[in-house]
């Protein structure tokens, strides 16, 4: 199994204009094993973006180290794929051609092209080949991302709130599609979001996130039986951990007044 | 049935242009021309409204062309004829600068082999022209888009030079170039290459960075990346700086030709004009028209056909 992503005192500090610094990512000690589904929750501003972009190797930490299968992570590589809240599709090409992108970028299009119609098949848009992104909706344009990043054969894929900007029913559907792709394929899943919901129904380890100081709170081995059932009463338990938390941490003050 | 009556106003227009042309009488201080040109060109017209009107019965995407044109042609057609009236029948304006329609039509019959001379030579020195400039604005856009340094060396030379009109080099350029056509493709080239490098570079420097993020998680190198992401989004922008390259290169074209070559249309226009062959000028005025329109023309055939992803940024 590849795809370990091993995080050493990670601190990333962002620069202001009027000179202060903010601590975006502080000190962060954390290892994801090989084919794990591990999802970062918590409110704006807790770095759990910048973290994603640490690991992705768009950003470089200012402190500590990053790994992948042992490996220092410098830049970004085709090893850890990437899907945003928005799809991010190139508009100048077609459906086939965006999916294609990567198999091209690395030179092997020509011996690889069937795998472009393979997870074209994957995510539902075999009838999409010749369709341009603005003939799609949000749903399957993301879906569309999707293959995209995952048509490289990431080791592993990050996912940032790739499913923020869809409406409840679509995005219910392409959490089942997300995971029918994990059990699949078993690439390694970092995901960002902000629904507990969709943590919980993912992930086999919610990590939850808190801002100021940026840091990692709490770990939360999920320990349901998939297919989760969003009504489960161990599934509503954990999720009311996972609430309280993020409530403590987001607000220490005292009630206005007592009943 | 008013509908059809409208698919006939271009014959009913065309066939009261025809019926002045023949029986009203001309006056006497037109000069006449060789053959009645503008009664040929007349009655080919109508017959061929009258038989587009005709095939509009039976086959659908005529009808639907007639009907959206018919009232522009029959007014063209209507407007033309009070010119004829104006100028060949009543002689209202002065005769030297208002030729009637009919003299026009006879230069740039009579007159062709030697316009079409013109033409080439003019076009010859405007594909030249605009070839290099398009080219050094591309790779100068490029260049200012990617790198920080060229940006940097580049940037104050393209604002102190490319706001300059082209032609104010003119007294420059024609003493330090060793022929006037060689000076003339350096002045179009020049003026097409502002406003494209402008417009490429900042079209490179306006692409979301995302693109460049996602591209290189996917694997893209550096030039990779440029060439498959930067300039292909950047695309739109350089239509537009094409497009107004293009109209500056007409502009300088003319100049050019009007003060130092000794050949081309805007050449042809001004020898005229000392001659004070006025129907010879306006025959080369409408050749240009015709010739520039379709030039632009295909620069956005050309701009839809690569741009199939966008919807159109400017209408043609």
């Amino acid at each position: 199994m590849v795809g370990e992503i091993k995080i050493e005192a990670a601190v990333k500090r962002f620069h202001q204009q009027d000179g202060t610094e903010i601590t975006a990512v502080n000190g962060v000690d954390l290892t994801i094993h090989a084919g794990e589904f591990v999802s970062f929750i918590g409110p704006s501003g807790c770095g759990k973006s910048t973290l994603l972009r640490l690991i992705a190797g768009l950003d470089k930490a200012d402190e500590g180290k990053l790994y992948l299968d042992g490996v220092g992570i410098t830049k970004p590589s085709s090893d850890r794929g990437l899907v945003f809240q928005n799809p991010m599709l190139f508009p100048w090409l077609n459906i086939h051609h965006n999916v294609a992108f990567g198999l091209k970028a690395r030179g092997v299009y020509k011996e690889e092209k069937g795998e472009v119609d393979k997870f074209m098949d994957l995510v539902g848009l075999s009838e999409f080949h010749k369709s341009y992104p603005h003939q799609l909706s949000g749903g399957m344009a993301q879906r569309a991302s999707l293959a995209r990043a995952l048509v490289n054969r990431p080791k592993v894929l990050l996912l940032d709130e790739p499913l923020g900007a869809l409406d409840a029913f679509t995005r219910m559907n392409m959490q089942d599609e997300l995971l029918r792709i994990w059990q699949e394929r078993k690439t390694t899943m970092i995901m960002v979001t902000h629904d507990v919901d969709e943590a919980l129904y993912l992930s086999d380890r919610v990590l939850v996130m808190t801002p100021r100081p940026a840091k990692i709170e709490k770990c939360i081995d999920v320990q349901i039986a998939r297919p989760r059932n969003r009504s489960n009463p161990e599934f509503l338990r954990v999720r009311s951990q996972i609430l309280r938390i993020l409530n403590f941490a987001g607000n220490e003050k005292e009630p206005d007044y007592y009943l | 049935m008013l509908k059809r009556l409208q698919d006939w106003l271009p014959v009913v227009s065309g066939g009261l242009a025809i019926f002045i042309e023949l029986f009203l009488k001309n006056s006497s201080r037109h000069p006449r021309t060789q053959e009645p040109y503008l009664f040929y060109a007349l009655l080919i017209f109508t017959i061929f409204f009258a038989i587009i009107a005709i095939l509009s019965c039976f086959n659908k995407r005529v009808k639907i062309w007639l009907a959206e044109k018919s009232l522009f042609v029959a007014a063209s057609i209507l407007a033309l004829t009070i010119l004829n009236i104006v100028t060949k029948k009543f002689a209202l304006l002065p005769v030297i600068f208002f030729p009637s329609p009919d003299k026009i039509l006879s230069v740039i019959i009579e007159d062709r082999t030697f316009l079409l001379t013109c033409l080439a030579s003019s076009g010859k020195l405007l594909f030249t022209g605009c070839f290099f400039g398009a080219l050094a604005g591309f790779i100068t856009g490029v260049a200012v888009g990617f790198s920080k340094n060229a940006a940097y060396w580049i940037n104050p030379i393209v604002r102190l030079l490319g706001p300059i009109p082209a032609t104010a080099w003119i007294p420059i350029v024609l003493v330090s170039f060793p022929t006037t056509f060689s000076a003339s493709c350096f002045l179009i080239a020049l003026s097409v290459w502002f406003p494209t490098a402008v417009l490429t570079g900042s079209g490179i420097l306006n692409v979301q960075n995302a693109y460049f993020e996602v591209s290189s998680t996917l694997g893209a190198g550096r030039f990779y990346q440029i060439f498959k992401v930067g300039i292909p989004a950047a695309m739109p922008h350089m239509f537009i700086g094409l497009f107004n390259g293009l109209c500056a290169a007409f502009i300088t074209l003319m100049t050019a030709e009007m003060l130092g070559v000794k050949n081309g249309i805007g050449w042809y226009i001004n020898w005229q004009k000392d001659m004070m062959a006025y129907a010879n000028v306006y025959a080369g005025l409408i050749i240009i028209a015709v010739t520039f329109s379709v030039l632009l023309t295909l620069l956005f055939r050309v701009r839809d056909g690569i741009l199939v992803w966008q919807k159109g940024v400017i209408k043609w």
